[in-house]
């Protein structure tokens, strides 16, 4: 029903092409991101409501579709975007899980450790990054905050970074391996 | 079945272990920014293994329910994991904001 519903939409922009070109055209070349939106809204509506009975699933693609249309500003990824996505964040999330670990216990071993008033050294470290894109930024601040031992305190939108450090050895590997991994993942590495 | 306990079991533990650990470093460390440290993010380790354990126990007797309540564990792990940092991002910046200078070594305990 929905489907059918959504197609007229298309169809109508199809027909108003002649009146109003760019918007027209624009609509019918991303109607696939609209897709993956609904498929990923309905694929998370079946896991939390876990009911496979006709009324629920109807009611799912309804609320879906709604959800969908309303959002289609906000949200529109592609399906080879989303491939590449896949692709490149996979590597990069084992890497930072790894990483995670291993700082993990670092931290643990300074919070066990009887002599921790000397161990530990607070800084603020501050460097200059070159990723450009506002997500990559955002990935590479909360990957510094979750590796523990620093803290992202500011970042300005052309890359400087604040970045509170537990002690001289978590600072220190800044902005090192981390970036270079995150251009990576976002396509922005230049070599 | 037997190994599969057995991993829940170290999973759970070394869950708890970093739990723990948080726990202790919030009492332990000297001042407001360095007390984050553990409590944003041992935490987030902690769970991560505990949610880990849970997954895994819960599709001992496989069934589309236990599926169903693995993969809202998992989303609960997702959440965390992007909520976790923002969260002590924005409570150190707020420490900023106020003007709290950080401890540095070799000042008295706060």
């Amino acid at each position: 029903m929905d489907k059918q519903e959504e197609e007229e939409l298309g169809h109508d922009h199809n027909t108003s092409k002649a009146e109003n070109p760019d918007q027209g055209s624009g609509r019918r070349k991303n109607f696939g991101p609209y897709m993956v939106t609904f498929f990923i809204m309905f694929g998370v509506w079946v896991v939390l409501s876990g009911k496979f009975d006709p009324f629920h699933l109807s009611l799912g693609i309804v609320s879906c579709a709604i959800v969908t249309y309303l959002s289609a500003d906000l949200l529109r990824p592609s399906m080879r975007g989303l491939l590449i996505m896949l692709f490149r964040w996979v590597p990069y999330l084992l890497w930072l899980i790894k990483e995670i670990f291993k700082a993990n216990l670092h931290v643990t071993y300074l919070v066990f450790h009887p002599r921790m008033m000397d161990l530990i050294d607070p800084r603020i470290v501050k460097f200059r990054s070159n990723l450009e894109g506002d997500l990559a930024l955002v990935t590479f601040a909360n990957s510094i905050t979750l590796t523990p031992g620093t803290i992202t305190v500011n970042v300005s939108p052309d890359g400087d970074f604040k970045v509170h450090a537990i002690d001289k050895a978590s600072g220190e590997p800044l902005p090192g391996e981390m970036e270079a991994r995150v251009a990576k993942a976002f396509g922005e590495s230049d070599g | 079945m037997d190994i599969m306990n057995i991993i829940v079991c170290v999973l759970l533990f070394s869950g708890l272990f970093f739990l723990t650990g948080g726990a202790v470093g919030i009492l332990r460390f000297p001042d407001f920014y360095s007390r984050l440290h553990p409590a944003g993010k041992l935490d987030t380790l902690g769970s991560l293994l505990a949610m880990t354990a849970f997954v895994i126990f819960n599709l001992h007797h496989f069934s589309i329910g236990a599926l169903l309540t693995s993969l809202k564990i998992l989303l609960i792990v997702v959440f965390i994991f992007l909520a976790s940092p923002t969260a002590t991002h924005g409570i150190v910046d707020a420490g900023v904001r106020a003007g709290l200078a950080p401890w540095t070594k070799g000042e008295k305990r706060r």
